[in-house]
């Protein structure tokens, strides 16, 4: 009786296209049409845009609590190998991925605004709401890759979640679930080495997060998640495997939280300033620009012209989100979509409020 | 007709269910080929096959949250969890997400799934098995909490929350499971959730409860009736939330003594709602303090001493004696 090593299916590998210098490796540059990448590039300044200017509505006062994305604009490339029928099921920091597969920028500003109404998801938009408790959306994933699988449609599920969410037990269930049942579902770490306060190397001593999928036979891939052409094309393998029957993988993109981890803490208590510098020279949005640059898909002149052009897009959807805030002003509806019926004692204590707020009104 | 227990009503309707619509799905630990630990889903794998009737691995709340996201395909997931006593491990995705994901995304989304937990105690278990913590759910917005207490309105009951477009908490007391049988149509029958039932009338005095205890609640109003000449009118609650406040107020306005009974601990339980809603809406009409015969605010204890903790015929008994004698 031996003691012989185990032969295992999987090892894993780490991947990068772009270097930091927006230096490509030619022999493995993903296929992809000039019009997506300009839209890839496009969706990433329009994000760190949105961004910057959250970052102000949150400082005037005029949106609450949210979680910066700076630096994980990259994200994009993952969500871009989605079809549109497919399923986005994003944690709390995908605005980038979110913007990418058509959510409206005044509906975030609703939510993060404080109106219920800015949850909603349009009719034939399969993106799941912001999920909040970190790593627990990652089964609702592997279900709705279960019912898609039931289903036998050609539908695949995509969600993402930060390195401190590889610490919780519903990512470990979710990833088990969908190796158990070989369903098409594409996790996706977006490792941005921050849980709030806590590093990385405190998640978890494993050397990488991508060897996670190991356990559960999964294939698991570590990306440049800084470099849009790495996470497109490792998302671009899972997808497809996942749609061709071959079951569930794991991509750990490895990426930085450059802004704090939300608007109500501040990131200099637990980090050096060097090492954000650090990271800030491999920007994914600087890099991707050299890149297209070198492509002759983009110039000087023309990256300005985007910018100018996803700043007067942010400027109307403030104004629609204005619009939107004052269909919303009625307090009654925080009762809203509590149940398909509503039952006695919901109405009577909405009852209770219009009362309440009738009676405010006049006493003012 | 046939007489069925409650385990093989639930069985029926989930057969029933399966066949109508393609959309059931149930799934849980062991409920493929071993049935269930109780046999409520016997002989549904092989009829419906193991993509409909799925044996996950042994994870709580990777089988709430696996269910939410089927339910979220529009799917209609009927998950079980092998005792209420470890449902504590699905708490999460249900609070977390079935409950609210109508609201998040503003009405676009619904979670129409079910999670079946056999419930309470009475069955000589291990620690962990005998509990009632039905007030956990009654507790959460956007649930619906239900305990049926025979094998008809289980099955009734049970259809009604596969079709229920919310996500409905379905407990089921495991000493009714077996303890006797009753007429189960073939055809199907529900019955809404949100209605609670007078299952015996009276005139001197209501006593409320559901689940497992409303069994001793019935002995007990014969009981007064035959010893004491005491007619004692019972509600069986059937859906703890939303709780159907307007038969048991117009009952207690009727007789003005009321005694709730239920085996779950007393402080904070479904009584104390019983009772407060009692207070906002029949104040006036009562002649005594309202009783609560419960189970204490402790550890159930193990099977040795589980028959002097659960409320039994003699404590409803001496209850409501007082409550008249009040």
């Amino acid at each position: 009786m031996p003691r012989k090593e185990i032969d295992l299916p999987y090892r894993v590998d780490h991947l990068s296209i772009l270097d930091e210098e927006g230096k490509l490796d030619s022999s493995i540059e993903p296929l992809i049409p000039d019009e997506v990448l300009l839209k890839i590039h496009r969706t990433m300044i329009l994000a760190r845009r949105f961004d910057e200017r959250m970052l102000i509505l949150q400082r005037q006062g005029r949106i609450g609590t949210f979680a910066p994305i700076k630096g994980q604009e990259a994200q994009i490339g993952a969500a871009a190998v989605l079809e549109p029928d497919d399923w986005l099921v994003p944690s709390f920091r995908e605005m980038p991925a979110e913007l990418w597969r058509g959510k409206k920028m005044e509906s975030i500003l609703l939510l993060y605004g404080g109106y219920n109404e800015g949850g909603y998801v349009p009719e034939a938009v399969n993106n799941l709401p912001v999920a909040i408790p970190v790593g627990s959306q990652t089964l609702h994933a592997a279900g709705l890759a279960y019912a898609i699988k039931y289903r036998k449609q050609r539908q695949i599920a995509m969600t993402f979640f930060g390195d401190g969410a590889t610490s919780e037990g519903d990512f470990h269930e979710a990833m088990n679930f969908s190796a158990v049942f070989q369903v098409p579902v594409v996790f996706v770490i977006q490792n941005n080495h921050w849980a709030i306060s806590v590093p990385r190397s405190r998640q978890t001593h494993s050397k990488t997060l991508a060897q996670k999928a190991l356990a559960y036979d999964m294939p698991g891939l570590q990306v440049d998640g800084n470099d849009v052409l790495a996470v497109y094309a490792g998302a671009k393998e899972a997808a497809e495997r996942a749609r061709a029957g071959g079951g569930p993988s794991l991509i750990e993109c490895v990426t930085y939280r450059m802004s704090m981890h939300t608007t109500a803490d501040d990131p200099k208590k637990y980090r050096t300033e060097e090492e954000v510098e650090a990271w800030i020279k491999r920007d994914p949005i600087t890099r991707f620009q050299k890149y297209l640059t070198a492509k002759g898909l983009l110039t000087d002149d023309t990256i300005a012209a985007v910018d100018a052009e996803v700043q007067s897009e942010i400027k109307a959807a403030e104004e629609r989100w204005a619009q939107q805030v004052e269909k919303a002003l009625d307090p009654l509806d925080m009762f809203a979509h509590a149940f398909a019926e509503m039952p006695p004692h919901l109405l009577a204590q909405k009852e209770e409020l219009r009362q309440e707020l009738a009676g405010r009104k006049k006493a003012e | 007709m046939a007489k069925m227990t409650m385990v093989q009503a639930l069985n029926l309707a989930l057969h029933q269910e399966m066949e109508k619509d393609d959309r059931v799905i149930v799934l849980g630990e062991d409920v493929g080929l071993d049935g269930g630990v109780f046999r409520v889903t016997d002989g549904l794998i092989h009829k419906f096959g193991a993509e409909r009737v799925i044996d996950t691995p042994l994870a709580e709340s990777g089988i709430a949250g696996f269910s939410i996201g089927m339910a979220l395909y529009g799917l209609r997931p009927v998950c079980e969890m092998q005792f209420s006593g470890f449902d504590y491990f699905a708490m999460h995705q249900m609070e977390s997400h079935a409950a609210r994901l109508r609201w998040r995304s503003q009405g676009r989304f619904s979670v129409p799934m079910v999670l079946r937990a056999p419930c309470g105690g009475g069955v000589r278990a291990l620690e962990h098995h005998s509990e009632s913590r039905e007030a956990y759910w009654a507790h959460t917005p956007g649930l619906k909490m239900v305990i049926p207490s025979s094998p008809r309105n289980a099955r009734s009951l049970l259809i009604s929350a596969i079709r229920d477009p919310d996500p409905v908490v379905f407990y089921e007391p495991k000493a009714v499971y077996r303890a006797f049988r009753e007429e189960v149509p073939e055809d199907e029958e529900t019955l809404p959730i949100g209605t609670s039932q007078i299952v015996r009338e009276g005139k001197d005095i209501t006593l409320i409860s559901y689940g497992a205890t409303l069994h001793p609640t019935i002995e007990a109003a014969s009981e007064l009736k035959e010893k004491h000449g005491i007619e004692a009118e019972v509600i069986d609650l059937l859906t703890i939330s939303p709780l159907d406040d307007e038969l048991f107020t117009a009952s207690a306005r009727k007789t003005g003594r009321v005694v709730v009974v239920h085996e779950a601990p007393r402080s904070f339980g479904p009584g104390a709602e019983v009772v407060a809603r009692l207070v906002e809406k029949a104040f006036l009409y009562l002649e005594a303090p309202i009783r609560r015969v419960t189970g204490f605010d402790i550890v159930i204890p193990l099977f040795q001493r589980e028959q002097e903790y659960l409320p039994g015929v003699y404590r409803i008994v001496q209850a409501v004696r007082e409550t008249l004698n009040f």
